[in-house]
């Protein structure tokens, strides 16, 4: 599994290429997440590539050699935090939610619920996320939603947007 | 100074003529109307109007490839922006750089399927080094600079810039400024290499045994020719280049072993297969070079210069990688090497051996001489007939089949940028636009298109622009009455079933059709006629001469690598190959 993050130019068509690259070299893509960031000429995007044998390395410099991604690292191959969300509508019967929950590493609240079903949040590692989903499998599911994992680096540095390169004309 | 009120449309050409564009290629439509009645009012840039978008971006695709200076177009939208894909995706493939203006309906009308509305930033997504749609005319010139810069440095390569219709209106005017600097937010270039794998890089060359330096089109796009040769010759070892490199090194010199891969000389091929040591300059292991990638150069490490950090370890893992400009990065090594005095004479041997195999299975570059008892062409010697009455001096442009590889193999190629062909994409039809592109870039240069009576049919209609210009290119039809390339594999590998190759009762009178659009039109069937011909042909030099050559429609091209196989396996005629 890699976490990729990315920061890409706020610019018409931008995350197209970005995602438009993945079907045109034949990678697979597990989830993407995108969203602006507090440069407002910049969005930041997280993917997740769990395909076996894929080549990462070639992926990256693909990325990287798009003229709107401006910054571009594996945060697998750092130390780094990965999370994910997922908004889960569950029919309501016997089951019990509230226990399955207790039992499980994930953080998560209750937030609404009626005589016929139940939405939660859970909040936490991505592989933990499937392993719930795969327990409530059994019940029915009315709707969930995923937001994507999405990654940082620990430590104090940040994924710089490096100056902007002068090209100078005589 | 005063200031310069311009509207967007003629803020784009005056860009454009800030950035030294002397000439663009297109054709007119609605949504670039505003763009057209700007160029009509200046005279800085030479508008040419081409009969079909396919034939501008190829024009100016040729002009690029034989000046190094990008290539511009202009289009309109929709049909006219998707007649242009064909030629945004063969410049794309060859990393070739061309600047592409599309027009676009008005920005209030994108997104409602206006009238002649297409996707041109979607559509061409995949084919663009970059695109730009244009959002404030105010934005055009820093655009155009952009768009200029992007195309030309690193891996060149095409970039389109879609202008919708109502950013170049004539009655909106504002402040034009020209910008002297360009902001970019991490554009990584990549130019000379680190000294200690230039160290690296000479150690492994001088301590090879059989080393060989393979030469692409990056080699051409970085202007590498003179450091190439001379590294050839501070290591004098074989030298050989793909088809998108012949040029780059001297088809003349005596290391020069020709052409590899599919097509490539058996010499060529099998110094690959048996090397220590390949040096990819500019080249990128494209399958119809290394044929199985998984039986490729076994015995050999590799060094890799390339431009382009992706194109590395991407078909091929590498023993050394130098991401660069091709001419500092050669001239480095070159640098060490002579530091070094390294003694060239210890790959003689291997030379030697090299020029054996050519002695065994070489090409026969003297069939027009040979002994032939009937007299029918055969197409290698219109190639040589055509190098004979050209001094082997012309720019020669082709399109895709048989006959491209016989004008890739036979015709010398002796300096960089005067062999113009489709080599990615391969793309029929590029041959005669292209040609024209050459010709307007050097109009007292001559330009010969070697042609198939397939290809030349899909952009034929530039005939009349040849006419209105009056451009005396000079084209070589190889007529075998079918689509010879796809014929060959049906023969080898179809049982000869020949499906959908032939249209030999349909095809034009090319005389007769060359001569409708004022050119001069000439038939050669016997080969006792061909020199004389030729030489009439190459003599008339205001006219374009169609000279139509009625060649052995059963003509193979070999040798031919086997599907599959390793470089040393190789189809060498109909009844000869290297392999059980
Ligand atoms: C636009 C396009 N369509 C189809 C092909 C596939 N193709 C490759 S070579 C060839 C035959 C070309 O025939 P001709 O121009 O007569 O050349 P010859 O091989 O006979 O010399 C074809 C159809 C192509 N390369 N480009
Ligand atoms: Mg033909």
């Amino acid at each position: 599994m890699n976490h990729i993050a990315l920061l890409l130019e706020n610019q018409p068509g931008a995350l197209s290429r970005v995602i438009g690259l993945f079907s045109q070299r034949g990678y697979n893509i597990d989830s993407l997440s995108v969203a602006p960031t507090q440069d407002e000429t910049l969005s930041r995007l997280t993917m997740t590539i769990g395909e076996e044998g894929a080549d990462i390395n070639q992926i990256l410099k693909q990325l990287y050699k798009l003229v709107d991604v401006v910054m571009v690292q594996n945060l697998s191959e750092v130390d780094s935090l990965a999370m994910e969300l997922a908004l889960i509508k569950l029919k309501k019967s016997k089951f019990d939610v509230q226990k399955i929950l207790q039992d499980i590493s994930l953080e998560n609240e209750i937030l609404d619920e009626k005589e016929d079903f139940t939405i939660f949040k859970v909040l936490g590692d991505t592989k933990v996320i499937e392993e719930l989903l795969a327990i409530l499998k059994k019940e029915e599911f009315l709707e969930v939603t995923r937001s994507g994992t999405l990654g940082v680096t620990r430590g104090s540095e940040s994924l710089a947007t490096n100056d902007q390169t002068k090209i100078s004309y005589d | 100074m005063t200031k310069e009120m311009t509207s967007g449309g003629e803020a784009l050409i005056k860009a454009l003529a800030d950035e030294n564009v002397e000439i663009m290629f297109g054709y007119p439509g609605g949504a670039a109307l505003h763009i057209y009645d700007a160029i009509y009012q200046q005279n800085r840039v030479q508008h040419i109007l081409v009969r079909h978008e396919q034939a501008a971006t190829h024009a100016a695709d040729g002009y690029a490839r034989a000046t190094g200076r990008p290539g511009v177009c202009l289009v309109t939208s929709g049909p006219g922006a998707t007649n242009a894909i064909t030629g945004i995706a063969t410049a794309y493939m060859d990393s070739i750089p061309l600047v592409v203006i599309s027009g676009q309906v008005a920005n209030h009308l994108i997104g409602t399927d206006a009238f002649q509305e297409t996707d041109m930033m979607g559509i061409s997504r995949p084919i663009v080094k970059h695109s730009f749609l244009v959002q404030k005319a105010e934005d055009i010139p820093v655009i155009v600079k952009k768009a200029f810069h992007i195309a030309t440095t690193g891996r060149p390569g095409p970039v389109v810039i879609d202008v919708p219709k109502n950013l170049t209106d004539p009655n909106e005017k504002f402040e034009y400024k020209f910008p002297s600097d360009l902001y970019l937010r991490s554009f990584a270039l990549y130019d000379k290499a680190d000294t200690s794998d230039i160290e690296k890089a000479a150690k492994l060359l001088t301590e090879a045994e059989r080393p060989v330096i393979y030469a692409g089109g990056g080699a051409i796009n970085a202007n590498a020719a003179a450091e190439v040769f001379k590294l050839g010759k501070l290591m004098g070892c074989p030298v050989t280049n793909t088809l998108m490199g012949l040029g780059v090194y001297p088809a003349s010199d005596e290391q020069f072993i020709g052409m590899l891969g599919m097509h490539g000389t058996y010499e060529a091929n099998m110094v690959m297969h048996e090397a220590d040591l390949i040096m990819a300059v500019g080249a990128r292991f494209d399958d119809r070079i290394t044929n199985n990638p998984n039986k490729f150069g076994l015995q050999a490490k590799k060094i890799h210069i390339d431009s382009d950090p992706s194109s590395i370890d991407k078909i091929i893992d590498v023993d050394l990688a130098m991401t660069g400009n091709a001419k500092e990065v050669i001239a480095q090594i070159n640098n060490q090497l002579e530091k070094m005095n390294f003694d060239s004479s210890k790959f003689q041997p291997w030379m030697q051996k090299a020029l054996k195999w050519r002695k065994e299975h070489g090409l026969n570059h003297d069939m027009l001489n040979q002994e032939s008892k009937s007299d029918i062409i055969l197409p290698q010697q219109v190639i040589q007939s055509a190098y004979k009455a050209t001094g082997g001096k012309a720019y020669v442009t082709s399109d895709v089949g048989q006959h491209q590889m016989f004008a890739a193999q036979y015709y010398h190629f002796n300096e960089p940028r005067k062999w113009i062909n489709s080599g990615g994409l391969g793309t029929m039809g590029f041959g005669l636009p292209a040609a024209m592109g050459v010709k307007f870039a050097f109009p007292d240069e001559t330009v010969a298109c070697i042609t198939g009576e397939g290809s030349i049919q899909m952009c034929i209609q530039e005939l009349s622009t040849c006419g209105q210009y009056g451009l005396p290119i000079k084209i070589i039809n190889l007529n075998n009455r079918a689509l010879g390339m796809v014929k060959q594999w049906q023969d080898m590998q179809y049982g000869g079933r020949y499906s959908s190759i032939s249209y030999e009762d349909s095809l034009p009178d090319f005389i007769k059709l060359a001569e409708s659009y004022g050119h001069v039109g000439m038939k050669v069937e016997k080969l006792s006629e061909l020199n004389d011909a030729m030489e009439e042909c190459f003599s008339l030099k205001d006219k374009l001469v169609f000279l139509d050559v009625y060649v052995d429609p059963d003509e193979h091209v070999y040798p031919m690598l086997k599907a599959g196989g390793d470089m040393s396996e190789m189809y060498l005629s109909k009844t000869i190959k290297t392999f059980e």
